[in-house]
Formats: structure tokens, sequence, C-alpha cells
């Protein structure tokens, strides 16, 4: 049996179409820098891509800054764009979190939310510009941000508000989560296209100290020569989302809420995180009492499903997710939270087998048990 | 399609390289069916995923004579300079009171642009010329070399000029007063032999789609005995040691690790093949132009790049002349803004002569055919500039 794959938020398989613009245009040559009829090529190329991308987001092409990933473009935007202070929710990806060790966090409430109150009153005791940075929809559990309550907020007190959209983008319809953002980081295999690309978007026009220095590509605020094939492949996947995003989304929420009917089938006492708030239609993180993450991984694995403990950034790392702590998730539960994410080749039929070997899972450790 | 005018002919191989076909095939599966996150530790497609990168890791060591895991994956060479020259002057400013940076004029832009940036942190940036050949002068650089110096930067082979700096000697005057060398190798891996060991070499950048990989992806090699250690440039998910976090694409370390086995493999007989060509070409050039000069040094040189300049023709009025050949008048990177090359300047040529500076780059693809009608082209184009002048 093929190998299932349900880990759509760490990386997404690539789309044909990203594909094929990927491959033609690894197929010619050229530097998008050069002014010889190769490198117009390529700069039409990049010109057309950029365009796509701006257009996912429905903001200015000359916005778009295309860094190697969404991690770039969150370095670059809490390093390079003008702040006195920052203010990075806990939720954050580490990209984020890591970044500012000097920043404040801003706290969530146990469904994964920023309260616009807390918001509020950290920007009041912050001196402006504060520099805000808030996800749109959370990696680990989905759970998405009320960015149209909270982005006035920051506005109000002459802030810059960056979301990272890296989940949200393609997902869920622009208005929650490019609506309001001053800036927004993308990443192209999220969503997909290929790995190695990403992008930062700037809502309008402002200073952004490069991260990356050197001859002056992407309007000097990021050196090195385009990678043109990456871009148009992270273009045609942009442009596929916003084809696909409305449809999709109903058929994967169809898919996700019968998972969460088998899981709760079950084992009637799993609980699923974030379940009160606005949630991705793909993700659902959720643990069941006395079941570890570990035995179950490496159980689902032996049964060709790939699913994933939280963020697969922190690569072998055993740690209980910041997440689910920021949540206030007890530990002891919180170390058996498993992430299952559906995407755009996930099936009914997968959603099945994945809960006949969860079961198969269940009645293996019960019968140890007893 | 209604123009069926045939493409111009590339001569362009140090701005960029063509992706080698059978670079294409052993990247193409990880494009495919093997999707995975190399940092998914959960399962057997994240496993399989981090196994790819290891071997192109691997594959990339080897080419410099490297351990694998010397080898930090960047996005290209302009992150991997950035990452070295920030990462160490940072670190060694300090921790080892360090802040001197020493460089040379003629290097790449993002490495003189990386060195100012360190100056507006505090760093003491000296930027020293070079000789008229484009090679250091290695007794002012060891007079710049103090025990304040925490990096010298010296590029393997310039982009514009194609000549060879003598790195092994330049490590022993930077190892004698503590400072690390980095050497951007972008233009010398793959086409020179570049054994970290024997040159004792600190840090080097390298780049995939200056030796026929995709683009994208590059490499920095980081000592690890004695150990450097590096500020790295940008945090997140802590992936390639902590050094460079951000979501590995095992297609394109894949990409880069096939390229960098090919070119290695090939290195012998294409270097001679190049210098065939590089030797026929040159002396067409040198028999068909009166007073045609030759930028660089004649012997420590890489084979493949020519960098001519015509006494009393610009290079933008014989660029145009030239339309079916795909040349440049310097890096890539530059060649947008239109204003003499700073690497030509620095060598002390006039203005006038350094505005005729004309780059012309062959490569794995290149033939004998192409070398010929490049002769035959640039001969006539001269010849009608001059007599039009």
């Amino acid at each position: 049996m093929p190998p299932l794959y349900l880990d759509h938020n760490a990386t997404q398989p690539l789309k044909p179409a990203a594909r094929d613009a990927l491959l033609a245009a690894l197929a010619v040559t050229g530097n998008a820098s050069s002014v010889h009829g190769y490198g117009r090529a390529q700069r039409r190329l990049l010109d057309q891509a950029r365009a796509q991308v701006a257009a996912l987001a429905d903001l200015p092409p000359e916005g778009v800054v295309f860094t190697a990933g969404a991690s770039e473009a969150n370095n670059l935007a809490l390093c390079g764009l003008p702040a006195t202070a920052w203010l990075v929710s806990a939720v954050e990806h580490p990209s984020a979190l890591a970044v500012r060790p000097e920043a404040q966090r801003l706290p969530v409430d146990a469904d994964g939310l920023v309260r616009p109150a807390d918001l509020a009153a950290a920007l009041a005791a912050l001196p402006a510009p504060a520099l805000v940075v808030i996800q749109a929809a959370n990696n680990e559990t989905g759970v998405v941000q009320p960015l149209a309550d909270l982005a006035p907020l920051v506005r109000a007190a002459g802030g810059w508000l960056h979301v990272d959209a890296v989940q949200a983008a393609g997902r869920l319809p622009r208005a929650l989560w490019a609506a309001g953002a001053d800036s927004l980081a993308l990443s192209a295999h999220k969503l997909g296209g290929p790995q190695g690309v990403g992008a930062l978007l700037l809502a309008r026009p402002t200073p952004l100290a490069p991260l990356i220095a050197g001859g002056g590509q992407e309007r000097r605020r990021r050196a090195g020569t385009e990678p043109v094939a990456l871009i148009a492949g992270f273009a045609a996947a942009a442009t596929a989302a916003i084809a696909d995003q409305a449809g999709e989304a109903l058929r994967l929420l169809a898919l996700r809420d019968l998972l969460e009917a088998g899981l709760r089938r079950l084992a009637p006492d799993c609980q699923v995180f974030g379940q009160a708030a606005p949630r991705l239609p793909n993700t659902t993180a959720f643990a069941v009492p006395g079941v570890a993450a570990e035995t179950a991984l490496a159980a689902l694995d032996l049964a060709g499903v790939a699913i994933s403990s939280g963020s697969a950034c922190s690569s072998g790392k055993v740690e209980p997710s910041h997440v689910l702590a920021a949540m206030g998730v007890a530990p002891e539960l919180a170390r058996g939270a498993l992430r299952v994410s559906l995407g755009w080749t996930t099936t009914a039929a997968d959603v099945d087998r994945f809960l006949a070997v969860w079961k198969d899972h269940l009645t293996r450790l019960k019968a140890t048990a007893a | 399609m209604t123009n069926l005018a045939p493409r111009p002919t590339y001569l362009d191989y140090q701005a960029t390289t063509p992706v080698d076909p059978r670079v294409v095939e052993a990247l193409l599966p990880w494009l495919t069916e093997n999707f995975g996150n190399p940092h998914s530790a959960n399962h057997r497609l994240g496993w399989e995923a981090a196994d790819a990168v290891e071997q192109a890791r691997a594959q990339v060591a080897h080419l410099i004579n490297a351990e694998p895991r010397e080898v930090i994956f960047t996005s290209g060479a302009t992150e991997a300079n950035n990452m070295a020259i920030k990462g160490a002057v940072r670190f060694r400013k300090q921790h080892e009171e360090r802040p001197g940076i020493v460089t040379l004029a003629t290097e790449h832009k993002c490495v003189l642009e990386s060195a100012k940036a360190m100056g507006r942190e505090g760093a003491e940036v000296t930027v020293l010329p070079v000789e008229p050949n484009g090679l250091v002068d290695l007794d002012r650089l060891a007079a710049a070399i103090t025990e304040r110096t925490a990096l010298v930067s010296i590029m393997a082979v310039n982009n514009e000029i194609g000549v060879i700096q003598p790195l092994a000697e330049i490590a022993r005057l930077c190892h004698a007063q503590g400072a690390w060398l980095h050497s951007d190798a972008a233009q010398a891996a793959g086409k020179i032999p570049l054994d970290v060991r024997a040159l004792d070499l600190d840090l080097v950048s390298l780049s995939s789609h200056k030796l026929y990989g995709p683009k994208g992806i590059g490499a920095l090699f980081l000592r690890r005995r004695p150990r450097v250690r590096l500020e790295p440039l940008f945090d997140g998910g802590g992936q390639e040691r902590g050094q460079r976090s951000g979501t590995l694409a095992p297609f394109l370390c894949v990409g880069f690790g096939a390229a960098a086995a090919i070119a290695e493999q090939e290195m012998a007989a294409e270097s001679d093949r190049l210098w065939i060509l590089h030797r026929r070409l040159q002396q067409r050039l040198a028999e068909g132009i009166a007073g045609i000069v030759f930028n660089g040094d004649a012997e420590r040189r890489i084979p493949g790049n020519l960098n001519i300049a015509i006494p009393g023709i610009d290079a933008q009025a014989l660029l145009k002349a030239l339309p079916e050949l795909a040349l440049s008048t310097g890096s890539a990177c530059t060649s947008a803004e239109v204003e003499p090359s700073y690497v030509l300047s620095a060598l002390g040529l006039p203005d006038a002569l350094a505005a005729g500076g004309l780059r012309i780059g062959l490569g794995r693809m290149t033939t004998v055919a192409e070398v010929d009608l490049a002769a035959e082209r640039i001969t006539a184009a001269a010849s009608r500039l001059r007599q039009a002048a």
C-alpha cells in the first residue's frame, strides 16, 4: 500500500501546475540581472511571477520581496522593518519568536486566540512604532486569529502589523489573512509550490534594511541571483490557490469533520485543541489521555501513515509544544499531541484508512494495558 | 510564435550556467513522489528526504575535501557570503576583541556590501587594492592583517576577470595573526581543484547555479577543527546545526549534490577542453583586433573567462552590435547599471578602457563552432565600429 501522507502543514506535495512551471523555467538558462536576451526572458518570468504572488494577497507587485522561504521572510520583517518595540504572539513559528529576544510576548487564551483587549493593553504600554507579529493561522493547531479585530488596534496605535500567513494563504479567503496586514510572510511549499522559496509582501512602501546584502536584486531589499524556476513554481501554486481555495476549503472541511467524528467515536475522551476557535479547514491537533505521541507515531509510520507531533522544524527534539503550553494545555496531555493535516491530495478513503490504523493502535494499547 | 530568429549564442557562463540535464534527472523524483519535509522527524517521508539531503551534503563536501558536517546549505553564495562575513565579524568582535575585516576592492558586490554593513556596526573595514593583473599584493595584505582582524575575505576566482588568488599563501598570512580566511569560491568550485585542507581555509562560499546546478541553493563551508563560530544570519527552527533556519528543499540539495559530483568527476577533462577553446578564442581576437587588451593575469586564471577591452570602443556599443551573442559587460548583479566596472577600475585601467570591458564566458555546452562564431562576429563588429568612429 502506498504511504499515506497526512502532514500537509509540514510541506505539501508539489501541485502539477507548479511542477510544470518550475520544470519549464529550469530548462532555460539566464540570470535575471543580465541585460541580454537570456537575462531579459528570465526578468519577464520574474515580473509575471511577482504579479501572480501579489494577486494572491491582492497587494502591489512592487511590495513583493522574494526570499528563500518564510523563515527568512519573518526574519527580514523583524530585523529589517523600522520599529522601536516588538510584540510577538506566544504561538508564533520559531522563525518569528527567536529573532528578537527583547520582543514582548502577546498571550493567547485557552482556545489559542489573541484577545483584542490584551493587544490593546500591550500596545498602550509600548513606545510607538511597535512591530506586531501575529500568525493568521497556527501551524500546529490551525487556530485562526481574529485579524479583523486586531489589525485596527495596531493601526490606531501607529504600529506595523506583520502577519505570518504561511498556513492561511491558499487555505482561507484572503479577507481572513491579508486584509489589514502591513506585511505578510508566505511560503511556497505550504501552498503546493516548491521548497526553497517564499516572500515578504509589503502592503505599502517602507524602509526595509536587507538581511542579505549584495547586488541590487529585489529593489535592494534582498540580494542574490533570483531563483526564477522556484519563483515561477511559487507563482503557479499561488494562481492555483486563488482558483481552488473556496472549493478546497469546503472539501477539506467535510473530510476533517469526518476525521474528528471518527476520532471521538474511537476515543470519547479525545481532545481536539483549539476546538472552540475558528480553525483552518485542514488541521486537527488532538490528544487522547494516556496515549503517548511517540508510540503512536511509530505505530502509524509502520502502517505507512505520515502525521506529525507538531511543528516539523525542531527536528528530532521531543519537547512539549510551545503553542499548547501557551494555551494552558497540561504538559502530560500536550506530550500526547498529534497533528493530522490534510491537503489537496487527501481523499475520503485516506481519512477512513487513517481511522482504521488509529483504531488498531488504540485496540492494541488497550490489550496491552489489560 | 512568429519570431523564428535563432537564439543568441550563450557566452555568459559566469553569470549563470544552464542546469545540466543529468542534474534535472537526479532532482526530478524529489519534485514528485518524494516530497517530504526533511525536518519532519515523525515519519518515513521526512527521513527519506533527510537522507537525500545528507547524501547531497556529502557530495558537495567531497568537491572541496570537507567533512559533510562542515557544509551548511544556504539559498546561494550571496547568502553564504553574508553569513560568513557578518557572522564571523559579529562573533569575533563581541567575544574576541577582533573587530577587523580585510577584503579586496575586486570582491563580489555582496562581499563588499556585507563588509560595509559591518563597518556601520562598528567593525574596522580595510579594502585593499589589487595589482594591475588583478591579484592580491601579499606584502600589502600581510601589513593589513593584525591581531584585531577577525576575518579576511578574498575570493578564489574573480567573477569578472577570472584570476585565481593565491589562497594557500593568503591563509598562512591570516593564520599567523589568528585571523580566519573566508573565500567566495562561487566561480572556482567545480572548475579548479579546491581543497579546503590543503589550502587551509576556514570559510568557503559555494553556488549551485554557477556549476550547472539549480538556482536557489548554495553552501557555506564552516571549518570544525579548529572551530569557526558564527552568529547566525537568521533564526527560527534551528536547522543546519542552528546556523541556518528554514526548511531545506531536498530537490535543490539533490540537484546541487549531483552537479557537484559531475563537476568533480569531469573537472580535469573539462578544464583541458575549455583551455583549448579559450586559447583559440584569445588568439583569433588578438589577431583580428589591433590593440585588444585581455584583462587579468594571463597565467593564474581559470579557462573559459576572457575579459577584453578594445581601445576606442565602448562596451555598450559593442554589445549592441552583437545581438547574436549573449555577453556581458561585467557582473550580472551590476550590469543593469551602466558605469565602468569597479573591478576593471581597481586594476588601474583608465575609465575609457574600463568602460570597454567585455566578459566572454565559455562553459560546458560551448562548442568550437560557437567560439569561432564569437571570434568572427566580435572582430567584425570592432572593425565596423572603428571605421564609423
